[in-house]
């Protein structure tokens, strides 16, 4: 007699990934391919006329030197923003997991900035760094440094990798802090006790452990820069000066909702999620076999 | 987000629908971008005329910014539920136009519900930039605004500049005697940098931004503000904010407080800056006319708005329409559109309200508000200054900035900055054409 644990309904199994499927499908299949439908089209804002134009959307972007910037800039921007984030976030982590007396309210602290919605958290900046309405700026003025992000690109780049680091660093910040305490005390203090000083303690046993906590916040920074940040762009420089601080996604949202240029829109959001999708393969393949379970 | 819209404008139609009993009342729904002191005045517009018939409830609904609101409506329409009457600014105007179907045309409108309509009635400048090249009111102008340079007299007097400057060159001079009487980081400025040194700058020279009447003949136009005197005055801007003679305020209007705080005592921006003018400004200020270059034949010519209109949407009842052919009569009362005028700093849009408020002796008290009506109607319009029309004008804006932020800061001349300009910009035109076959 034969016995088997698999399951005998071949239906059930199929059944049960249904909900899983029918949510993936709504939320990404479907959108996705609107999308890459979309890049075909080129259609009025109204949806009056819409005409199919084949790859004449890629090609047009790809003919424009502004788009190739657009992708320069969101390199720069990107890395300096996922590098400054989870490298400070780390940073206040560690302090954090130290026997801290008033840990409970510093890690409340820390994570509220979290809940402020992009847009807002720009304006929070402009007050801060605006040239004539920024607080900041003045004392910058009088020191004679001569701070001008609406013409100056790299102040302006500078002020929103400030912006889009600081919404992020208190999500880093949170699944650090689980990842420190959840790093056995004992390791630690064998190498304490093996004469090991608190740096090398660090980068020899804590920073290792962390490593899988350090892969999945790359991942969810690099979705995070190339995704979110264009409501921080868009209230801080509107992509400006010159075109300095405008990445590959704010020009997604410039071109489509305020320029009205679907066609044109859709294409670049299709090859940004096949940038996407490509970093975060490679991301898999090679950089997840540094990191230690 | 055009979900987000949806949801949003499916819940306040829920809300409606149980907010107002079933009376025989046609409504007609409003959307609009005026925030706080406009608002009220538009939800005081619309109690009015309700109070003051019995068949029809206008409901006006504030739906964000300029380009929030006009996506709305957009948005609403693709799902076949647009408002009768949407508010959009100038630059969505060949949007708009381009949408037949979409669109109900005043004149059309007026004509279909057999309402007292002249066009002639309406200040040329204004009506000129929502009609056709045959007089046809497409849109009905609500709140039009134009450019204008504000002044600080007291810090003019105390760097010893004894008249207000009327030219460019004026304007340099007086620029760098301020900076020489402490105002280091600003000689003079502007706000809405395409507007100032490219749309103003055009029309008030009689100088072409496009072909074809600046795209008002046929959006088949091409760019031409690569002219010398654009070049020459972008050069001289260039020179000067070197040292910060001249200084750039950025694309938009949020460095108006350059102004009211004293920093910058000359300062270009929008005639709807009075109000808060009024409001902030610590000292005795005033506006004057945009400056000209004098060596510029036919300068200074007339200027152009800017602001927003009321376009009617299509597909909707006749009994509808009617309602919405009543409330644009009713705004169009003489003595509504200068009480309107006056309080909001807009400009009448009528002549008869314009005449009122002079007859009345408004201006006398308040020179500020008549400013840009001068400008407006300092000289008949002509091809160059009636207005202007382009498809992607809200993207085009931006990409006129760019290229004059990229020249100020150094990294091209006048020439290839506008140059590069006019090339992207006709670039755009071609997509728009194509799309608004």
């Amino acid at each position: 007699m034969e016995k088997s644990v698999v399951f005998n309904n071949r239906l059930l199994p199929y059944l049960l990934l249904v909900p899983q499927l029918i949510i993936t499908f709504v939320f990404f299949y479907w959108p996705a391919s609107q999308a890459v439908w979309q890049s075909f089209l080129r259609e009025d804002a109204f949806g009056l006329h819409s005409e199919f134009v084949g790859l004449e959307n890629y090609q047009s972007l790809f003919a424009d030197p502004s788009y190739y910037k657009s992708m320069l800039t969101t390199v720069i921007f990107s890395s300096l923003v996922a590098a400054l984030s989870l490298s400070i976030a780390l940073l206040f982590a560690t302090q954090a997991d130290k026997n801290l007396k008033a840990a409970g309210g510093y890690k409340t602290l820390m994570i509220w900035p979290y809940a402020v919605a992009p847009a807002v958290a720009g304006v929070l900046w402009i007050f801060m760094f605006h040239p004539t309405l920024g607080t900041l700026a003045r004392p910058l003025r009088w020191m004679n440094f001569d701070w001008n992000p609406l013409l100056n690109g790299n102040h302006a780049m500078a002020l929103v990798v400030m912006a889009a680091v600081w919404k992020q660093i208190s999500y880093n910040f949170l699944f650090f802090l689980a990842g420190l305490q959840s790093i056995p005390k004992s390791v630690l203090e064998a190498g304490a006790i093996d004469g090991a000083g608190p740096m090398r303690r660090f980068w020899t046993i804590t920073f290792p452990l962390l490593s899988p906590t350090t892969f999945f916040l790359l991942v969810v920074n690099v979705v995070y820069v190339f995704f979110d940040t264009f409501g921080i762009i868009d209230a801080v420089t509107g992509g400006g000066p010159a075109g300095a601080t405008t990445t590959m996604v704010y020009k997604v949202f410039a071109d489509g909702r305020l320029g009205g240029d679907l066609g044109g829109s859709a294409a670049q959001s299709v090859i940004l999620m096949v940038i996407v999708i490509a970093l975060t393969a490679i991301q898999f393949k090679y950089v997840e076999r540094k990191v230690q379970y | 987000m055009a979900l987000r819209q949806f949801g949003a404008a499916a819940a306040v139609t829920v809300a409606l629908a149980f907010a107002t009993p079933a009376y025989a009342l046609t409504e007609i729904q409003w959307w609009h971008a005026m925030s706080g002191g406009n608002n009220d005045i538009v939800n005081k517009l619309a109690a009015e005329f309700n109070a003051s018939q019995s068949d029809y409830k206008v409901v006006p609904t504030f739906k964000g910014s300029y380009p929030d609101t006009m996506n709305a409506g957009i948005a609403a329409f693709r799902a076949g539920n647009a408002p009768h009457i949407m508010q959009v600014f100038e630059v969505g105007t060949a949007t708009m136009m381009s949408a037949t179907g979409a669109i109900k045309p005043v004149y059309q409108l007026m004509k279909d519900a057999g309402e007292p309509f002249d066009p002639k009635a309406y200040l040329p400048t204004i009506t000129g930039y929502y009609s056709t090249s045959k007089g046809d009111m497409l849109s009905f102008p609500f709140n039009s605004s134009s450019m204008v340079m504000w002044i600080n007299k007291d810090e003019l007097k105390k760097a010893g500049i004894a008249e207000i400057p009327k030219t460019w060159p004026e304007v340099f001079a007086a620029a760098k005697k301020l900076k020489a009487a402490g105002h280091e980081t600003c000689g003079f400025s502007n706000a809405w940098a395409s507007w100032a040194h490219i749309e103003q700058f055009s029309a008030w020279h009689n100088v072409p931004i496009g072909t074809k009447a600046n795209g008002l003949d046929g959006f088949d136009t091409v760019l031409t503000f690569n002219s010398p005197l654009h070049v020459k005055h972008l050069q001289n801007l260039i020179d000067l904010q070197k040292d910060k003679t001249y200084d750039y305020s950025g694309r938009e209007n949020k460095s108006e407080a350059r102004f009211g705080s004293g920093e910058c005592a000359i300062f270009l921006t929008s005639s709807g800056y009075y109000a808060t003018a009024k409001s902030t400004a610590k000292f005795d200020f005033t506006s004057a006319p945009m400056p000209y270059y004098p060596d510029a034949a036919g300068a200074p010519q007339n200027s152009i708005i800017g602001g927003a209109s009321l376009w009617v949407m299509g597909g909707k009842k006749p009994d509808e329409y009617k309602g919405v052919a009543k409330f644009f009569t009713f705004l169009s009362d003489t003595n509504r559109q200068a009480k309107l005028h006056q309080e909001s700093g807009y400009l009448p849009i009528t002549k008869a309200a314009y005449e009122k408020t002079k007859a009345d002796g408004f201006y006398e008290k308040n020179p500020v508000p008549e400013t840009p009506l001068k400008e407006l109607t300092n000289k008949e319009p002509t091809e160059n200054s009636r207005g202007l029309r382009f498809g992607n004008m809200v993207q085009m804006r931006d990409v006129w900035a760019e290229q004059i932020e990229a020249a100020l800061a150094g990294q091209k001349t006048a020439q290839q900055a506008l140059d590069e300009a006019v090339a992207k910009g006709n670039a755009m035109l071609r997509t728009f054409e194509k799309t608004a076959k």
